[in-house]
């Protein structure tokens, strides 16, 4: 019985670029996991929808335009309302440090600054899976 | 536990479709006994395939179908099927990219899966989550698979209709259709067609489907579509009775209403000349060869029937027996 990692990566927001976003993919594909991308302007609702239906181990969201700290609490709090805690919630982007601690305390397991090895991400995301089937 | 499972689809629960089409995609051989009980709950959707080249529109066509059909108040589901790398295992499903209008409609269900090395682009995978999207309710299930050889004639063994996209543009022969992928489709769509060509692709595609019905080289799918022309007002104006050709422009939505009066008229006129059943039957047959064949191959694994394998090609190479001898040997050793 062959499991894969499926990882939803995702841009919410209004930035108008999605090149991270896409190099974070690729490197997930070569991991050998089944990335579905949605694509920019995501809104949380659209996310965690897409997330469930894609049933999805990992969701990964970046997010250049300054709006993290309203957006990542969001999808964690609709994950919640929809009783699913065994997603693992990632976020990516220009996030300034002092943020961080707010956004871990809101349940994203972890944020990975511009210019993190897309490999410490695939690690991660291996290592912390929530979820074994 | 699985009753509750079953329920939970039969009910339209998101994480239970979600979770169950997981299993079966990873092949968890615990699945067997819902989709076992859900199969009486199906047969109700209309299961439809789109294929195409890569890059043709067809993500673009499915997102307005479903639309179109939310409109005429249908739940969709659909299931975007796009291949695995070969070299990685891995997949970069973007097919959702196109219909992310319909991320929040609770009457819509979307599901991107890999082939995950099932070259035919439709794997039985394909069919059981087919399977519990009807238990689960969804009327219309449409079903985008990327042309390329073989997948195309696959997608026929589990849709009622086939719809085959081409566009302008892709080289100077019929590009787009290939020989024996023709025959499948029940509904043709020339997308693109605010590029030039598009008239031409559309001639190109009658010519062959007349060539076809003339030489009666038409294999009994498009048959069937043949007497569906003559039984149904809505599906096609041809005076032969030949597949519609319909020109559209998917990223405006132009046309895409013809497209489903055709998918439409089609299925009415399977169902009028009891045509829908024979589809079914032949596609159920062709689904219960391959289960067996899968067991089959499954058995010769089994490390008993390997090692009796192995010892039997010794003796054949020795020449202490022949090979059809060995066979029936292994035939019954394995029950
Ligand atoms: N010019 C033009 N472009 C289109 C049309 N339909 C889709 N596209 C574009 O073609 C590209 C591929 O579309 P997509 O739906 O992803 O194709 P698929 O690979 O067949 O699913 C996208 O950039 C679409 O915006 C159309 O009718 N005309
Ligand atoms: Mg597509």
């Amino acid at each position: 019985m062959e499991r894969k990692i499926r990882v939803l990566v995702a841009k919410p927001g209004l930035d108008g670029h999605d090149r991270g976003a896409k190099v974070i993919a690729r490197a997930l594909r070569d991991a050998g996991m089944e990335v579905i991308y949605t694509g920019l302007r995501q809104t949380p609702e659209q996310i965690v929808q897409a997330g469930m239906q894609e049933d999805v181990d990992c969701i990964a969201m970046s997010i250049l335009s300054g709006a993290h700290n309203h957006l990542f609490p969001r999808v964690m709090e609709l994950l919640k309302e929809r009783k699913v805690d065994d997603i693992l919630v990632i976020g990516g982007g220009v996030i300034p440090e002092s943020d961080i601690p707010f956004l871990k305390s809101a349940g994203i397991a972890e944020i990975f600054g511009p210019g993190t090895p897309t490999k410490v991400t695939i690690d991660f995301i291996r290592a912390n899976l929530k979820r074994n089937s | 536990m699985s009753d509750d499972i079953v329920a939970g689809i039969r009910s339209g629960d998101v994480r239970a479709i979600a979770r169950t089409i997981s299993r079966i995609d990873n092949g968890d051989p615990g699945i067997v006994g819902i989709v076992k009980a859900l199969h009486v709950h199906t047969g109700e959707a209309h299961v439809i395939g789109i294929t195409g080249p890569p890059g043709s529109g067809k993500s673009t066509l499915v997102d307005k179908l479903v639309r179109s059909y939310r409109r005429d108040g249908f739940t969709v589901a659909v299931v975007a099927v796009d291949p695995s790398s070969p070299f990685t295992g891995g997949a970069i499903l973007g097919d959702r990219i196109r219909m992310q209008a319909h991320a929040t409609d609770e009457g819509v269900f979307i599901r991107s899966l890999a082939t995950r090395g099932h070259l035919g682009g439709v794997s039985r995978a394909t069919i059981d989550t087919v399977r519990v999207l009807d238990a689960a309710g969804y009327r219309r299930i449409i079903i985008e698979t990327v042309g390329v050889g073989q997948s195309e004639v696959d997608i026929v063994r589990l849709a009622d209709t086939i719809v085959l996209v081409s566009v302008p543009g892709l080289g100077d022969d019929i590009q787009a259709i290939k020989a024996g992928v023709m025959e499948i489709g029940d509904v043709f769509v020339v997308n693109k067609s605010d590029r030039d060509g598009a008239d031409r692709v559309v001639r190109e595609i009658k010519g062959m489907l007349e060539t076809a019905l003339v030489n009666g080289t038409t294999p009994p799918f498009a048959l069937a579509g043949h007497g569906v022309a003559k039984a149904a007002a809505g599906y096609s104006d041809d005076p032969h009775g030949l597949p519609p050709v319909i020109k559209t422009i998917a990223e405006t939505g132009e046309g895409v209403d013809s497209v489903k009066k055709a998918i439409e008229g089609h299925r009415a006129g399977l169902d009028q000349a009891g045509l829908l059943r024979a589809r079914r039957l032949a596609n159920v047959e062709h689904e219960l060869r391959s289960v067996v064949t899968d067991r089959l191959t499954a058995l010769l694994e089994r490390d008993d029937i390997r090692s009796r394998t192995k010892m039997l090609s010794a003796e054949v190479v020795d020449r202490a027996r022949d090979p059809h001898d060995a066979a029936d040997d292994l035939m019954a050793a394995m029950g």
